[in-house]
C-alpha cells in the first residue's frame, strides 16, 4: 500500500509526535481544571478529548506499518467491546459503589500495562528467535557482553530489560491487589484466612522468587529464547500471587489507603510501559497518575494517623482486645425528641460516616436539612477525610443527594466551630468523631477527630453500641449532653423529619 | 535500586542509553507538575480526580494498539488485543463515570464557595 498517503506516517513523524506533545499538554491542562468544582467537568472532557487524540495519532502511525485486516480487527474488537462494557459499568454504578469500580477500572489499568509489555517480550523473543545462529546454536550478535551472552538486555538493550520487566512486576501487582481490593469492598473477601502471621513471609518468598524469574527474563539464560518462555510465564503468575497476597491481609478500614496506592501503581505501571515503547506520552501521562495516587495515599494516611507502612504490613489489628466495652450513663432518645431539640436550634452540623450510604439516607439527611433550613436554621456539613471508602467519597455520595458542594466543610474549617453550634447530627460515623484521639494510649490517639462534643447537643444516630473500626469503645457516648437514638439512619433521619413537619 | 542497576550497566547501542536520560527528565518533570497540580486539588474532588486519573492511567491503551503492529508474533497480538479491550474499559468507562459525577457537583448555588 505505498500509494496510500496515510502509510507515509511512523511514529517518529513531526506530526504524530506534535499530537502526542498536545495530548501531554491536554492531559496536564484537564487535571489543572479540577483544582476547581466550576471547571471540573470541563478538566475531565479535556483529558477524554487529549486520550481520543492520541488513540487517532496512534493509529494513524501504525497504518503504513500493520496489516489493515489486523489493524481494522483490533480496532473493532478490542476498542468497541472495550468500550461498549465501558459504558455499561459507568452508566449502572451506584454512588455507593464508586469504591469498587475505581479499584476494577485500577486493575484492568494495570492488567493492560503488564500486556502490552507482554507483548513487547514476545515481539522481542520471535525476532531473537529468528536471528542467525552460529555452529554452537547461540544467537550470534555483538551485544554489550560480547559473543556467546547474548540475553534480552543485549539484544534490545538494558532499558528495555528492565523496563518490561518493572512494568509486568508492577502491573500485575496493581491487577490482582485491586481485584482483592474490589472483592473486599464489595464484602465478598472477608479479612485473610490465612490469618495476620501465615502470609506475610510467603510474600517475601513470591519477592524474591518473581525477582529471579525477572532476572532470568532480562539478563539470564544466554542464547536460549526457549527458556525465558517458560521465565516470563512464572513472572507473570508470581507477581499475579504476590498481588494477592500484599492485599489480602489488609483491613477493610485501610481500604482508601489501599486504593489510593494502587491508582498510584496502575500510573506507574504505564509509565513503565513508556520507558519499553520509548514513548514520553505514556511517561508524562503515568507520572501524572503515580503523582495523583501518591499524594492522595498520603491525605489518607494522615487522616488516619497511621504510616504507609503501618497500613501495609502491620495487617488486621484485631481491635486490639478493644479493651473496655461497658458504657455508663448513656442516654437514648427518639426521633420526637430529636425533632423537638431541632425544633429549638438555630445551627446545626451533620457529620455523615459510611453507615449514612450503607442505610443509604443521605437523600433523607438532605430533606430533614432542607426544611430546618426553611426554618432559618443554619444547616453545615462536617466531612472527615475518611468518612467514605475512598478519598473524597463522602462528598460525591451528598452531591447525589443534591445537597450543595459549599455546605461541606473540611475537618480544619469546621472543628473551631462545635463550640458556637446548637445540635451535632452524627449519621452512622464513629471512630471519626472519638476523644480517645486526644488520650495518649489509645489506639487512634493523634488522629485527627471531630470535636462534636463540644457543641450544645450531640445526637448519634446509630444501630447499637458497636465500636467502629478501631474497635475501641467511644467515650463521646457517655457524655452529658451526648444523646443516642438507636435505629437505622434512614429511618431515623425520616421520622425526625416527620415529626418536625408536624410541630 | 533497578535505577542503579540500569545506569551501571553497559547500553547496548546509542539510542537506547539516549531514550533512558530523556525518558527520566520527561519522568521526573512530569511527577514534579503532577504534584504541583494534585495539591491544588480540593477534597470535594478527590474521588473525581482518582476515576479521572486513573482514565488517563489507561494511556497505555496506545502501547496495546502498537502490537497491533507488523512485527508482532501472534502470541504477541492477541496479549495485545486483550490489552485494546481492557485498557478500552479503563478509559471509556473512567472518562464517562467521572463526568457523571462531576455533573452531580454543578447541583444548586453553584460557585459560590468555590473551594481555594
Amino acid at each position: 500500500m505505498p500509494t496510500d498517503p496515510m502509510g507515509a506516517f511512523t511514529m517518529e513523524s513531526p506530526l504524530i509526535q506534535g499530537a502526542y506533545m498536545a495530548a501531554a499538554l491536554l492531559f496536564i491542562l484537564g487535571i489543572s481544571r479540577l483544582a476547581r468544582v466550576r471547571s471540573a467537568r470541563q478538566g475531565n472532557r479535556i483529558a477524554a478529548l487529549a486520550m481520543f487524540l492520541a488513540v487517532v495519532a496512534t493509529t494513524i502511525a501504525l497504518w503504513g506499518d500493520a496489516e489493515r485486516e489486523t489493524l481494522w480487527a483490533t480496532l473493532a474488537g478490542g476498542v468497541v467491546l472495550g468500550a461498549l462494557i465501558g459504558i455499561v459499568l459507568a452508566k449502572r454504578v451506584a454512588m455507593t459503589a464508586m469504591p469498587e469500580l475505581v479499584a476494577l477500572f485500577n486493575g484492568l489499568g494495570g492488567a493492560a500495562s503488564m500486556l502490552v509489555a507482554w507483548a513487547e517480550l514476545e515481539r522481542a523473543r520471535a525476532e531473537w528467535a529468528s536471528a542467525p545462529r552460529g555452529a554452537d546454536g547461540l544467537v550470534v550478535s555483538e551485544g554489550a557482553f560480547g559473543l556467546g551472552t547474548v540475553n534480552l538486555a543485549t539484544l534490545q538493550g538494558p532499558l528495555f530489560a528492565v523496563a518490561a520487566v518493572l512494568s509486568i512486576l508492577i502491573g500485575a501487582v496493581t491487577l490482582s491487589g485491586s481485584l482483592v481490593a474490589y472483592g473486599k469492598l464489595a464484602g465478598k473477601i472477608r479479612g485473610s484466612r490465612l490469618g495476620p502471621l501465615g502470609i506475610r513471609p510467603l510474600n517475601a518468598v513470591l519477592l524474591a522468587v518473581a525477582l529471579a524469574a525477572a532476572w532470568t527474563v532480562g539478563f539470564g539464560m544466554a542464547g536460549n529464547p526457549e527458556a525465558v518462555e517458560w521465565a516470563v510465564y512464572a513472572l507473570v503468575a508470581l507477581t499475579l500471587l504476590l498481588g494477592v497476597g500484599l492485599v489480602v491481609p489488609i483491613g477493610g478500614a485501610d481500604m482508601p489507603v489501599v486504593i489510593s496506592l494502587l491508582n498510584s501503581y496502575s500510573g506507574l505501571a504505564a509509565c513503565a510501559t513508556g520507558f519499553v515503547l520509548q514513548n514520553n506520552l505514556l511517561i508524562v501521562a503515568g507520572s501524572l497518575v503515580g503523582a495523583s495516587g501518591l499524594i492522595l495515599t498520603r491525605i489518607m494516611c494522615r487522616a488516619m494517623n497511621r504510616s504507609l507502612a503501618n497500613v501495609l504490613f502491620a495487617g488486621i489489628d484485631a481491635g486490639a482486645d478493644a479493651g473496655d466495652q461497658e458504657y455508663t450513663g448513656v442516654k437514648s432518645t427518639s426521633a420526637a425528641e430529636l425533632a423537638m431539640v431541632l425544633d429549638a436550634a438555630q445551627s446545626v452540623i451533620f457529620v455523615p460516616g459510611y453507615g449514612l450510604a450503607v442505610a443509604q439516607a443521605q437523600h433523607k439527611v438532605q430533606e430533614l436539612a432542607t426544611m430546618l433550613e426553611a426554618r432559618g436554621c443554619e444547616v453545615r456539613y462536617a466531612i472527615h477525610p475518611v468518612a467514605g471508602r475512598m478519598p473524597g467519597h463522602m462528598n460525591v455520595l451528598l452531591a447525589e443527594a443534591n445537597v450543595p458542594y459549599e455546605r461541606l466543610f473540611e475537618l480544619d474549617e469546621i472543628n473551631g466551630d462545635f463550640k458556637n453550634t446548637d445540635v451535632t447530627i452524627v449519621v452512622g460515623a464513629n471512630d471519626v468523631c472519638n476523644p480517645a484521639a486526644y488520650e495518649e494510649g489509645s489506639a487512634i490517639a493523634g488522629m485527627p477527630v471531630l470535636d462534636v462534643w463540644d457543641s450544645r447537643t450531640v445526637v448519634v444516630v446509630k444501630r447499637s453500641l458497636s465500636p467502629g473500626y478501631a474497635g475501641i469503645k467511644n467515650a463521646l457516648f457517655e457524655r452529658d449532653n451526648a444523646l443516642m437514638l438507636f435505629e437505622d439512619a434512614k429511618a431515623a433521619i425520616e421520622e425526625t423529619a416527620g415529626e418536625l413537619g408536624e410541630l | 535500586m533497578m535505577l542503579g542497576l540500569l545506569l551501571s550497566l553497559p547500553v547496548a547501542d546509542g539510542a537506547t542509553g539516549g531514550f533512558l536520560v530523556v525518558g527520566l527528565w520527561v519522568f521526573l518533570l512530569a511527577i514534579f507538575v503532577g504534584v504541583e497540580l494534585i495539591t491544588k486539588v480540593p477534597p470535594t474532588l478527590h474521588t473525581p480526580l482518582m476515576s479521572g486519573a486513573n482514565a488517563i492511567s489507561g494511556i497505555t491503551l496506545v502501547g496495546a494498539l502498537s502490537c497491533a503492529a507488523a512485527d508482532f508474533p501472534q502470541a504477541g497480538r492477541v496479549l495485545g488485543f486483550l490489552a485494546i479491550t481492557l485498557a478500552t474499559i479503563n478509559v471509556v468507562g473512567g472518562f464517562l463515570v467521572t463526568d457523571r459525577m462531576l455533573g452531580m457537583f454543578g447541583g444548586a448555588g453553584r460557585g459560590k464557595k468555590d473551594a481555594d
